[in-house]
């Protein structure tokens, strides 16, 4: 098994930044937006972006974290039990412009869940998507981001891995060989 | 990835710590899920689920269905006195019956013990055992154990203490063996003639002296007198049992710190427990009841998950 390194560290950061002031672009004081993150890893790009908002001098974004195991598809299809992580979503989202943030977009199956899941809390006014990793031409579903950070192409059956350091800054994107 | 050991939820005796913190774990996910402001999830919208009772209840009946709706499993409910039972048909029959018909799991109660473990071998069906005679009651003693936890965190070497009919209760056997599991020690206290011949063998302590007790234990589990049950008179009189091991204000505040109070209801005031006690903010009984169906979503849901989608 072979790990091909995808996006360098300097790279990920470079992208990161990028992210953080598209939704600075879109969002400006960001009073009515509520960013999202998916369990599990979708929450630390959030803390991630959280730190670099607070560096561009927009304090106290809301933010939440959505877990959608008990809204997946593949209940009873997969031959391993989904467990769940918790969900922190204090206030509801009646109105609220919200982002959900994942660090690998894949089939679309978990934005999916989290569209759905998301219901729960009340009917927002928008809902976007933003992504660190998009895998191209594997969807399932007819999923796009709204930001995107790199496009990658992998063999179905090859693992993309986003490692976050303990730091946050030290992150690396990495392909896993799967079928050799 | 972590799984339940168990096919069928039977009895705790079946069960392994791993499986107790599983369910756990899981609950408490299901209990943020039951706060929102829409409590449902669509995890198990193509099982079917029938609640068999062949004995009256109102919470653990109204409970098991909250939380199969809460799962958005299709559910049909069957009462033994409006059936063909009263027509003299056998629980093997009435049940195969009504897999006939395409469900996918089984809730059962029943006034025989050992009536969903007999059941389990003899239908090919998920069986959830709600209480069976005198035997056992997992999912309230799930419930209750996990109460326990949110209250006094880790039970290991925690004093509890069960008091009341032990005899008749399957609440009781179910939580000895749940609390025995997690490390809890355990302590029975009734009149002599509610308590079992060979309480020893459950590796539990027991004591006739109320206030003993309770000035050894951190939590105590009040159970109700099952005189349904009763076909020989066990003590004099309820007053005399309630002045002997009724709980009541007075004697709480001669005890030094605060105890924790459960009940699995329902509750006789002024027999196991008076209602200043039943109300007071030590005893947890309606945190046990919200603790019920998210208990009841997690074991149903762990169940879930291990049926096979292929069975036609």
């Amino acid at each position: 098994m072979a790990n091909k390194v995808l996006l360098s560290k300097k790279k990920v950061n470079v992208i990161l930044s990028r992210l953080c002031h598209q939704l600075i672009e879109s969002h400006g004081d960001f009073s009515n937006t509520v960013l999202i993150g998916l369990q599990p890893r979708g929450t630390i790009l959030l803390d991630r972006l959280i730190i670099l908002l607070e560096k561009e001098g927009i304090e106290s974004v809301k933010s939440g974290r959505l877990d959608t195991t008990f809204f997946r598809d593949d209940f009873r299809r997969s031959k391993k039990l989904l467990n769940a992580k918790s969900t922190e979503i204090t206030e509801t989202l009646e109105g609220k412009d919200v982002v959900l943030i994942d660090d690998v977009l894949y089939t679309g199956r978990t934005i999916r869940a989290a569209l759905t899941a998301i219901d729960s809390y009340g009917r927002p006014n928008l809902i976007e998507l933003l992504i660190l990793v998009d895998r191209r031409f594997s969807r399932h579903l007819p999923i796009q981001p709204d930001y995107l950070g790199a496009q990658i192409d992998a063999l179905q059956g090859d693992k993309v891995k986003v490692v976050w350091s303990e730091k946050l800054s030290d992150i690396i994107v990495y392909l896993e060989k799967h079928n050799e | 990835m972590k799984k339940l050991s168990v096919s069928n939820l039977l009895g705790i005796k079946y069960l392994q710590l791993d499986d107790l913190h599983l369910i756990f774990e899981t609950a408490t996910h299901f209990k943020e899920v039951i706060n929102r402001p829409i409590k449902k999830v669509p995890s198990l919208r193509d099982i079917t689920i029938a609640n068999l009772f062949f004995e009256n209840s109102t919470r653990t009946k109204l409970s098991f269905e909250l939380a199969e709706k809460r799962l958005s499993a299709d559910v049909i409910n069957f009462s033994a006195n409006q059936s063909s039972v009263s027509k003299g048909e056998s629980l093997v029959d009435t049940v195969n019956n009504i897999l006939a018909m395409k469900v996918d799991m089984i809730v059962i109660r029943h006034p025989s013990p050992g009536a969903s473990h007999f059941l389990s071998k003899k239908v090919d069906s998920c069986i959830i055992n709600a209480g069976d005679g005198t035997h056992e009651h997992p999912s309230q003693a799930l419930l209750d154990t996990y109460s326990l936890k949110e209250k006094l965190g880790n039970l290991q070497g925690k004093r509890i203490a069960i008091i009341g009919d032990i005899l008749h209760s399957r609440v009781a056997l179910s939580n000895i063996y749940a609390l025995k599991i997690l490390g809890a020690e355990v302590m029975l206290c009734a009149p002599k003639s509610l308590l079992p011949k060979n309480v020893d063998s459950l590796g539990v302590m027991s004591s006739l002296d109320l206030m003993e007790v309770l000035n050894w234990c951190d939590a105590v589990n009040i159970l109700r007198v099952q005189n349904e049950r009763m076909e020989l008179n066990y003590f004099p009189s309820s007053r005399e049992y309630s002045q002997n091991f009724g709980l009541n204000g007075a004697l709480l505040k001669k005890l030094k710190k605060d105890i924790v109070i459960l009940h699995p209801g329902p509750i006789n005031r002024g027999v196991e427990i008076t209602s200043d006690v039943a109300d007071s903010d030590q005893a947890i009984i309606l945190d046990q009841v919200e603790n019920g169906v998210a208990i009841r979503m997690a074991i149903i849901y762990l169940l879930g998950s291990q049926l096979n989608t292929t069975k036609p």
